[in-house]
């Protein structure tokens, strides 16, 4: 493995991180600390204490980020540049949504969703053509996209908080209350996760697999949308009106977008491990075969079980499996060996991933818990949606244990980390639509 | 003399086996497996539900099966307790058998390391160079400690080895880590129901599974004050109080005494323009012989008050009594004026009917009923209020019971007005319902009159007659007219008594298969010609000329009628109890509860997320510098491990080569 020039540079810089900083660190800050201090002395009188608190904190977080992940400043202030001549488009009056052209058409919440979405399934398509290609012309327009698509969805979400407050004073709040709105912030989150592991990395093959299932969510989000009008702002019931919601769902959701992406460069890692062994040929079959089931099950939840509807179902998982196993087939085993990352490099994003997803989703059930003291009367009811929480925190847990303890490396790994996925899966989704319990704000 | 220490040693082995087994890494991997199904069934099954929806739900046979796995509560099982239990005791052994180890790494620097084993680590590296020993142990050292090592080195003779190591605080967050774990789990034991099994295992407490008024709990179902840890809750109506909770266990319940009296002033539900609820708050007020005053709080959900160790919640609502005037209109006699009837949610009413003795429960009442609109409701809401309704149960002296559901303002379906009546069986069951007509006057008046006239023999055998009459012509056979009007009766009777069921029953059992359809037709259309000559009759009785055709609307309400008397049969009851007046009174279900271990879990929760960080996050690298071999030329060989995230520290220790080859050769690699 080469190890990038710079990346050698700052290990062997041994000056203090505050005076390695340069001019554009500075300007950052400044600009961070502008912005909290004008916020402050512009809406401090209307802030509560938690306002008061989370408002420094964002500061010194955005701040940090924004220094040891430089991509995040550009995408702020683009984020927030939108996001305010959103607001200021708006003014106060929802019905400019429908009136102004840049509202209409580009940055009302409604219409930078569907630029996210369609960003995001052009990004997939590139990095997929330059897996296929080997191009790394198309590979940066697929990173580019994703950025783009990032950038829309965050803007989206922003304007969406300002247009609930539109609406009525006492509906506004924070867009992480649904499942439409946490489907948003999960391929946003995922985004971001991948991109930092691009950079990281310097490797872009693995955009294919993950941004995937960023299509897979958007998938959910627009038959969510028209199927369903889910993209409606509704109010908050009397339970979610609480600030540990704007807390506990996104740092949930840097979880899940964790888990999400280890699962899916599990995929190639399998890949890779297998081409070449006996079992090459099963594993090609099982991971075509596990997408159509994917896109048949999905269809059958999505359209029911009738005899029409099985018979399409079929058809659209029949024609993913040949698609998947045309695409795989397409690398052919030297372009596998040769276009994706080492199996050790994977190996290792996998475990960052889960290391991340799983801190985050420590500190995400410890604060659900804590809210759960406050509204339901105990830290822990055996809700349906905490027992799976805690049923994909112990799986995890395995996970690190047999990888840092027993130092397990490898397919067993990777496949863990794929049946991983679906155990999120039924924690993020599946508990919203078969099972009934306390946490039944997102119900399908 | 000589077993002794021979058993010592097999017991100490054996001990140490057992220890080893405990802290073993299968044993907790398996475990948290285990749990996680053992989790994942009590999702599915929904938990704690009256015993008798699972007898519904599996039949007898599976539900005494699951119910000795204990399905119903998994959580509260001894086995899962069990499974939990052994968890905290491996891990309490790993975190036992680790600390000293990672405690001793901290201080301890292993200068002493072969230069075989350092041959053997995964980053290996090694270069010769002219210098002098300590110049570059001296150099190497600083260079180190500049990149955050500490360092510690050793010199002897032929050698000299420099141990550095960073990033210890990673192991000790192995410790903090799994030690939160430990403390959550303590902490919710404390504040968990064991002490409470306890008791009810040696008989000290009684689960009461009647359903008793509070006063008439028997002694051994109630919990002292002195109870460290519950979870309680109690419905407290509007102007009343109570100074105590309902403890749930299983299929039954204890009441937990409190030091205090909670009084519910008022209780508030807020909505948006929706219908959906906004908010729901109590006021209420808490009387204590330690307090000189009673303190005045309001509480609503993410809001509760916490008193003296004890939290209150606002966790639910009810109906606290509200008073419901009901007016009963007969099936049986409608001629007869309705009777009036008051009472309460939660009381009952016994009448003495046509058909026996009958206790009217009332269940509950709604002030509002927010249901989505139908289709293209004229409105374009998205929600319709359907206003107050009662539900009542009917019980009959065998102590059989139908629900109802009865609406006080009638609705409008297709521009007609009906009052709306469900009707159930059993709390499974959807409500089938029961439109009742309203007449001009916007009243049962003409309905009533009409199932009258359908009730009064001679009035339908005289129509019967008539109709048969016009159509035999009157050269018919006398005996053939009685005999056809008797049966025309009979079948108007069956319709208006027992209901169109009972019709068609009726013609399953006389007819054979092939005619069954046509005949059925003719039945129907025989009745709604008597019932419609009944109709015309009534209409002249009200003073309406129908000598030129009736009026559309008069029309409509006849076939309403019709529809609604063919569902009076099976609609259980012999009268309609028509809600029309009423004063709600609200109850506030309130959740109080009381977690000493609060805050222990508060600082395990601090623990446990500073320990995740920390572990995975800060990682522990150990380096070590041989240098070797004496006078002219010195063999340098650099060695390093990492505990964990081996990739990156690949790369630091590429990089700390690169810079320390350079260092004391001047060259670069």
């Amino acid at each position: 493995m080469s190890v990038p020039q710079d990346l050698i540079a700052s290990q062997l810089d041994t000056r203090p991180f505050l005076k390695r900083l340069g001019l554009f660190d500075w300007l950052w800050g400044l600009v961070v600390v502008v912005g909290a201090l004008y916020t402050w002395n512009r809406f401090g009188d209307l802030m509560d204490t938690f306002e008061q608190v989370i408002l420094p904190l964002s500061a010194l977080g955005l701040l940090a980020l924004g220094w040891l992940w430089k991509p995040a400043r550009p995408l702020t202030l683009a984020v927030a540049a939108l996001s305010l001549f959103s607001v200021w488009l708006y003014g106060d009056d929802l019905t400019r949504g429908e009136q102004n052209f840049f509202l209409k058409f580009i940055l009302a919440s409604q219409s930078a969703i569907m630029w996210m979405s369609a960003l995001y399934v052009m990004a997939t398509g590139a990095y997929l053509l330059a897996l296929l290609l080997r191009s790394e012309f198309t590979g940066k327009v697929a990173t580019a996209l994703t950025w783009s698509a990032t950038t829309m969805g965050l803007v989206g979400l922003m304007v969406r908080w300002r247009e609930s407050y539109l609406i009525s004073p006492d509906i506004g709040h924070i867009p992480v209350s649904n499942l439409y709105e946490v489907f948003i912030l999960f391929a946003t989150l995922t985004a971001l996760l991948y991109l930092h592991y691009e950079k990281r990395y310097q490797s872009r093959a693995l955009g294919a697999f993950v941004l995937t299932v960023i299509s897979a969510a958007v998938g959910f989000i627009l038959w969510y949308t028209f199927e369903r009008g889910a993209h409606e702002i509704q109010p908050l019931v009397p339970a979610l009106q609480s600030y540990w919601m704007k807390i506990h769902v996104p740092a949930n959701f840097v979880g899940y977008g964790a888990f999400a992406i280890a699962a899916m460069v599990a995929v190639p890692a399998l890949i890779k491990t297998y081409v070449g062994t006996p079992s090459a040929r099963l594993a090609f079959w099982l991971v075509s075969a596990a997408m159509g089931v994917i896109v048949f099950v999905v269809q059958l939840l999505l359209h029911g079980v009738e005899l029409a509807q099985l018979v399409r179902a079929l058809l659209a998982g029949l024609i993913t499996v040949a698609a998947t196993a045309a695409i795989i087939w397409g690398l052919s085993r030297e372009r596998i060996v040769t276009t994706l990352p080492p199996v050790k490099l994977m190996d290792d994003v996998m475990y960052k991933a889960i290391a991340l997803g799983f801190a985050f989703f420590t500190v995400a059930t410890v604060l659900g818990a804590l809210w759960a003291a406050e509204a339901w009367g105990g830290y822990w009811s055996w809700d349906p949606k905490e027992t799976w929480a805690l049923i994909v925190w112990l799986n995890y847990a395995g996970w690190l244990h047999l990888r840092l303890t027993k130092g397990l490396r490898g397919a067993p790994l990777a496949w863990w980390a794929v049946i991983g996925l679906f155990v999120t899966l039924i924690a993020f989704l599946g508990v919203n639509m078969f099972l009934s319990g306390l946490h039944s704000y997102g119900k399908l | 003399m000589n077993e002794q220490p021979q058993t010592s040693r097999q017991q100490r082995s054996r001990s140490a086996l057992l220890l080893e087994f405990l802290g073993s890494m299968y044993l907790a991997i398996i475990l948290l497996v285990v749990i996680a199904i053992a989790s994942a069934i009590g999702t599915v099954l929904q938990q704690n539900e009256p015993y008798s929806n699972y007898v519904m739900k599996f039949g007898p046979f599976w539900f005494e099966v699951f119910r000795t796995l204990g399905f119903y509560d998994i959580y509260g099982t001894a086995w899962f307790l069990l499974l939990v239990g052994f968890l905290l005791l491996s891990t309490a052994v790993c975190v036992w058998r680790n600390t000293p180890a990672i405690l001793r790494e901290f201080r301890h620097f292993r200068l002493d390391v072969q230069e075989k084993s350092l041959r053997a680590f995964h980053h290996v590296s090694e270069w010769s160079l002219h210098s002098s020993r300590d110049d570059i142990a001296g150099h190497i050292g600083q260079l180190l400690q500049q990149r955050g090592y500490k360092v510690r080195s050793k010199a002897s003779d032929d050698r000299l080895v420099i141990a550095a190591t960073r990033g210890g605080a990673g192991r000790l967050g192995y410790i903090v880590f799994h030690l939160a774990i430990i403390v959550i789990c303590i902490a919710g034991l404390i504040n968990g129901n064991l002490p409470l099994r306890f008791a009810e295992l040696t008989g000290k407490v009684v689960v009461e599974t009647r359903d008793l008024p509070v006063s008439q709990v028997p002694e051994k179902s109630w919990l002292g004050t002195d109870n460290q840890a519950f979870r309680g809750s109690v419905n407290i109506p509007e102007g009343s109080f109570a100074n105590f909770a309902f403890v749930q266990m299983r299929d039954g319940y204890l009441v937990q005494k409190l030091p205090f009296t909670v009084t519910l002033q008022d209780f508030r539900i807020e909505h948006y323009p929706s219908g959906m609820p906004k908010s729901f708050e109590s006021d209420i007020i808490i009387t204590d012989d330690t307090l000189k005053e009673p303190l005045h709080k309001t509480i609503s959900v993410n809001h509760p008050l916490s008193y003296r160790g004890y939290n209150i919640y606002q966790a639910s609502f009810a109906d606290g009594g509200s008073q419901v005037t009901l007016k009963a209109w007969s099936f049986d006699h409608p001629a007869s004026e309705p009777l009036t009837l008051n009472s309460a949610v939660q009381e009952k009413v016994s009448v003495e009917t046509s058909r026996g003795p009958l206790t009217i429960e009332v269940i509950d009442f709604k002030l509002y009923n927010i249901f989505p609109a139908q289709e293209g409701d004229p409105s374009g809401k998205q929600f319709h209020n359907y206003g107050p309704s009662v539900t009542l149960k009917v019980r009959n002296a065998a102590g059989e019971a139908l629900e109802y559901v009865n609406y006080m303002v009638p609705i409008t379906m297709e521009g007609r007005l009906f009052y709306l009546s469900g009707m159930r069986a059993s709390p499974a069951e959807d409500y089938r319902f029961l439109h009742l007509p309203l007449d001009d006057k916007g009243g049962l008046g003409r309905f009533m009159a009409l199932r009258a006239r359908a009730l009064d023999h001679s009035a339908v055998r005289r129509i019967a007659q008539q109709q048969t009459l016009q159509e035999m012509g009157a050269s018919g056979d006398q005996a053939m007219l009685e005999q056809l009007t008797d049966s025309i009766a009979n079948l108007v009777q069956m319709f208006v008594v027992e209901g169109i069921d009972a019709v068609v029953a009726h013609t399953e059992q006389n007819i054979e298969p092939a005619k069954r359809q046509d005949a059925l037709q003719s039945y129907v259309k025989v009745i709604q010609s008597v019932l419609g000559g009944l109709y015309l009759e009534q209409l002249a009785t009200e003073g309406i000329d129908t000598s030129n055709g009736i009026s559309d609307a008069d029309a409509r309400y006849f076939d309403d009628a019709v529809n609604a008397m063919s569902l009076i049969g099976p609609y259980g009851t012999p009268f309609f109890l028509q809600l029309t007046d009423f004063k709600q009174v609200e109850a506030s279900g309130l959740q109080i509860s009381r977690a000493p271990a609060g805050p222990i879990i508060i600082f395990g929760f601090l623990l446990l997320c500073a320990g995740v960080f920390m572990m995975l996050y800060l990682h522990n690298r150990h380096l070590w510098v041989r240098i070797s071999g004496d006078g002219e030329e010195l063999n340098v060989l650099f060695a390093g491990t990492s505990h964990r995230n081996r990739g990156d520290f690949g790369e630091e220790f590429d990089a700390l080569t690169q810079l320390l080859r350079q260092a004391t050769t001047g060259q670069n690699t």
